[in-house]
């Protein structure tokens, strides 16, 4: 069957299998940071936006992407430039496996809520798994981000990496 | 204690791959790999069968199906996948396929395809004919059961680990110091439990994968998410039966280890296809296929006989461990040594005897392996529980116990071979921590209303921080161009860090910027030999290696700046990132020694350093934890973890402090979800996350860790290790919470709410 996915701002226009999952075909067309953590939409490694919402492209058909407008990672480089370097300040990017899910989900939730506590940003993330960092350097990273933003100032994110 | 001003360790940079993991660029196996084989493994559905016929003929007609390979294809040489120094404590006991399976997930055929669908569908039409056996689902009917899991007359232990394949048995042994039955029967209080931790995965993100095919030279070259680069080239070369020098192992970024890929798990079956086909293959393992045949945690159970006087002096410590190290004995004589070894020290204070003994067996089920904490955790889990129970039983505080017993700075260690704590804050971690915890005021039990209690409960920890006179930690260090470095590792960041902690010992060492060093491992053409990452030994033993490297490497810029300068090189002296000439105002930058290295020069401005440690120095730490637990559910909810941990100098504190956090949550995970268990027929049931609940944020409360340092003589910078040590604690402290608000000992893991309410209901019909 032939889809029209706009992908990160490009148009691709294909014959696919029906059966092709969204995270295949984006890996399929070099969006490398959609990752692959379970094959059963637990873990939320595989996030990306689909017209501006987070799905989990494990689970959702190339097919049902037809006619719709896909960012992954590598789409939202600069918006993601905003804040990683306070991740990265609290080491907690660690095996980084599951870092482009977490990017694209806490874009998600940075834009849906402007002013998140900590008890909205652990809901928000609860899907995005994480085995090495313990959550709470995330969590430091995150809440320095927006006390920067707050103060126009800025404490330790912006060193560079 | 040490107070030096450092100007690059002990300082939080990030990681040097922070900017690549965080913008999700492609470093990781699958992302690097072009086009290959695709690999597909048919695993055995039974626990324990002989395959009689494999009809492998429909199979081979789908398209794209290039070869299908069975037990009567593969060599006939039998090896270990456990990553360890030669020769394996470990038996070899593998074929790449064999007609005896012996687990559940035990492979039974390697598909290769190409392509993913034709892999797939080739694997459901595959015939296999079992003689069903029957299986050892229990490790302890084990020993001497009339069913073998290894009656194979070509099983053979590289080492006499007191072995005996004719009992199931992979190691056996009994120690100890002093007259342990004289002072039992001395003691007053004797308590005698069994403590079973189970078997659990270490579910790191990225599952095991392995990229294989021939280089421009027409040898093996492999590309593997893996610890161990060196153990798997040698490795393969056995089970492959071609010469190690024909093989290149190297490793990209690594999703996550945590000991899993400390075994060559995946490694031979596309190192197979692409021998036979001469082409690319890849191997990526499912998220199931990592849950059932991975390389968990040794199941172990280990038995404490606890001798003590009434005011709670802990007199002898008598411990028996069984493990199970399931089909295959990966990693099983050595892991059940640290459930001795690295718990009874830290009641080194007033021990008088103890003894340690152990049996490790097989079973019909998935192979162990080794585990951050490798063995440490189960026998810590044990230990602490059992001086828990003594403090509730006599009515001390059991941080006043602990204060009365532990092991201090200086104390010579008969139950860690001998060794003397050089460096030891664990009592200032208890200290530290029993302040930060407001133990005081959280340890008594409060009743919240609705059914809901909160409580407290802690435990102390140890590990080491090398395998002492074997582990190998190499460094290669040399100029570049334009006077910055390059440091050459065969050590591997798995997502801990290495890279950059090492990096910024070099700018310690050779005075400049951790940017000014590139970092390059692990590939077995181009590093220097490493035993690997793993054993908590990369900060403390390749990290020593770098302080050497540098070292040598400051001579010999000397000499070439001696030379530019018409000196001799006795002359030199490094300083502040120059060279400069003794008592003179002559010097010469780092950048005009590399342009002079490459102008009529003969000596390289390069340097190698290797190290081993006759000693494991112990990190310490203490965990305290404060749980709500609800009286109608059983539901846990942790509120507050604090830990102190004594590694030494921190090389890098943010570091590690997200080991720390991130091994309290994998340990709290362990302690109250994460499970593995098989149906009565011995088939796996937590085959993927839908099942196998890892803690996700809304799990773990709150954290708190802090550092106190303590400085190790024989450790770069004063260091020690972080990396294992973490996991240790949650166990013991979490139980012995859950105790403090139910009235009964939990020594069973995991804790579930379900155990928990059921547990309070006996209780309950007891009284």
């Amino acid at each position: 069957m032939e889809v029209c996915i706009k992908v990160n701002g490009r148009m691709i226009t294909e014959q696919i299998e029906p059966d092709l999952l969204l995270i295949d075909f984006l890996r399929r067309h070099g969006c490398f940071s959609v990752k692959r953590g379970c094959e059963t939409a637990n873990c939320g490694l595989c996030t990306v936006l689909m017209d501006e919402i987070p799905v989990l492209s494990c689970s959702v058909l190339a097919a049902r992407a037809d006619g719709h407008k896909v960012e992954t990672l590598e789409g939202l480089q600069k918006e993601a430039e905003d804040f990683i370097g306070f991740i990265a300040a609290q080491g907690a990017d660690q095996c980084g496996f599951c870092n482009p899910g977490f990017v694209m989900n806490t874009i998600a939730l940075l834009r849906e809520n402007l002013e998140p506590t900590d008890d909205e940003i652990r809901a928000y993330l609860a899907g995005n798994l994480c085995r090495c960092s313990g959550y709470e350097g995330q969590l430091r990273g995150i809440r320095n981000y927006l006390n920067s933003r707050e103060k126009k100032g800025d404490i330790d994110g912006t060193q560079e990496i | 204690m040490e107070h030096r001003k450092y100007n690059a360790i002990n300082r939080s940079v990030p990681k040097k791959d922070a900017r690549q993991l965080l913008l999700g660029k492609p470093v990781y196996v699958d992302d690097i790999t072009g086009n290959a084989l695709v690999v597909k493994l048919l695993r055995s559905p039974h626990a324990n069968a002989m395959i009689l016929e494999i009809n492998s003929s429909a199979a081979r007609k789908v398209p794209g199906v290039v070869d299908i390979y069975t037990w009567e294809d593969v060599p006939q040489q039998r090896f270990a996948i456990a990553g360890q120094t030669y020769p394996e404590p470990s038996p070899y006991d593998r074929l790449i396929l064999d007609r005896h399976v012996r687990f559940a997930g035990d492979v039974v055929a390697i598909v290769a395809a190409e392509d993913e669908k034709a892999a797939l569908k080739a694997m459901k039409l595959i015939k296999v004919k079992y003689e069903v056996l029957d299986a050892i689902l229990d490790f302890h009917e084990s020993k001497d059961s009339k069913i073998l899991v290894h009656p194979e007359k070509d099983w053979f232990p590289p080492v006499d680990v007191g072995g005996d394949a004719g009992r199931n048995l992979v190691a056996s042994e009994t120690g100890g110091d002093g007259d342990i039955d004289a002072v039992m029967a001395d003691c007053e209080e004797v308590l005698d439990h069994a403590y079973h931790m189970k078997s659990f995965n270490q579910a790191m993100m990225e599952t095991f994968r392995t990229y294989t095919g021939f280089d421009r030279y027409g040898r093996l070259h492999v590309i593997s998410s893996t610890q161990i680069v060196f153990h798997v080239r040698r490795i393969l070369s056995r089970a492959l039966g071609i010469p190690k020098s024909r093989i290149r192992v190297e490793k990209p970024r690594i999703g996550g280890g945590f000991g899993a890929k400390q075994t060559a798990v995946c490694e031979v079956y596309p190192a197979f296809v692409t021998l036979k086909t001469g082409r690319p293959a890849k191997l990526i393992f499912t998220r199931k296929e990592s849950q059932i045949a991975g390389s968990p945690r040794h199941e172990m159970e280990v038995r404490v006989r606890l001798g003590a006087g009434k005011d709670g002096h802990i007199r002898g410590l008598d411990l028996y461990t069984l493990s199970n190290t399931g089909a295959y004995g990966e990693h099983g004589p050595t892991t059940v040594g640290l459930s001795g070894h690295k718990s009874i020290p830290l009641y080194t204070g007033g021990l008088e005897a103890f003894r340690f003994g152990f049996d490790v067996v097989y079973t019909n089920t998935m192979a162990a392996g080794a585990y951050r904490g490798y063995g440490a955790t189960q026998g810590i889990f044990a230990l602490e529980s059992a001086v828990n129970e003594l403090a509730e039983k006599l009515g001390i505080d059991p941080t006043v116990i602990r204060e009365k017993n532990m092991l201090r700075e200086g104390m010579k260690m008969p139950a860690y071979y001998g060794e003397t704590a050089n460096a030891c804050a664990l009592d200032r971690c208890m200290a530290r921590c029993r302040e930060l915890f407001h133990w005081d005021e959280k340890y008594p039990v409060r009743e919240m209303g609705d059914g809901k209690v909160r409580a407290a409960g802690v435990a102390m920890a140890m590990q080491g921080s090398c395998i002492s006179n074997v582990d190998v930690g190499s460094a290669t260090v040399k100029l570049a161009d334009d006077g910055t470095f390059n440091l050459i590792i065969g050590a591997a960041d798995m997502g801990t860090g290495c890279d950059t902690i090492l990096a910024q010992m070099v700018a310690e060492c050779m005075d400049c910027s951790v940017d000014d060093v590139a970092v390059f491992g692990a590939d077995t053409d181009a590093s220097p030999y490493d035993s690997g990452s793993y054993a908590s030994s990369t900060t403390y033993i390749t990290g020593k290696a770098v302080e050497l490297a540098c070292a040598q490497l400051k001579t010999k810029l000397c000499a070439i700046a001696a030379g530019m300068l018409g000196c001799s090189p006795e002359e030199m002296c490094f300083e502040d990132g120059r060279v400069r000439r003794i008592n003179t105002d002559q010097s010469v930058s780092l950048a005009e020694i590399s342009v002079k290295e490459q102008v009529a020069n003969d000596i390289a401005a390069v340097a190698t350093a290797s190290h081993s440690s006759p000693v494991s120095p112990p990190p310490y730490m203490v965990g305290m934890v404060e749980i709500e637990l609800d009286r109608y559910t059983g539901v846990v909810k942790i509120l507050d973890y604090v830990a102190v941990v004594d590694c030494g100098i921190a090389i890098n504190p943010a570091l590690a402090r997200i080991q720390t956090e991130g091994g309290i949550v994998q340990g709290i995970g362990h302690t109250l979800f994460e499970n593995i268990t098989y149906d009565r027929t011995g088939r796996p049931i937590e085959s993927g996350f839908m099942q196998y609940k890892i803690p996700t944020r809304l799990d773990m409360g709150h954290l708190r860790v802090e550092f106190e340092n303590s400085y190790e003589p024989t450790g770069p910078f004063g260091a020690k290790s972080i990396g294992e040590i973490v996991i240790n604690t949650p166990a013991p402290a979490i139980a012995h919470a859950i105790y403090r608000a139910t009235g009964v000992w939990h020594r069973e893991l995991p804790i579930t709410p379900e155990k928990i309410l059921m547990s309070m209901s006996e209780k309950d019909a007891e009284l």
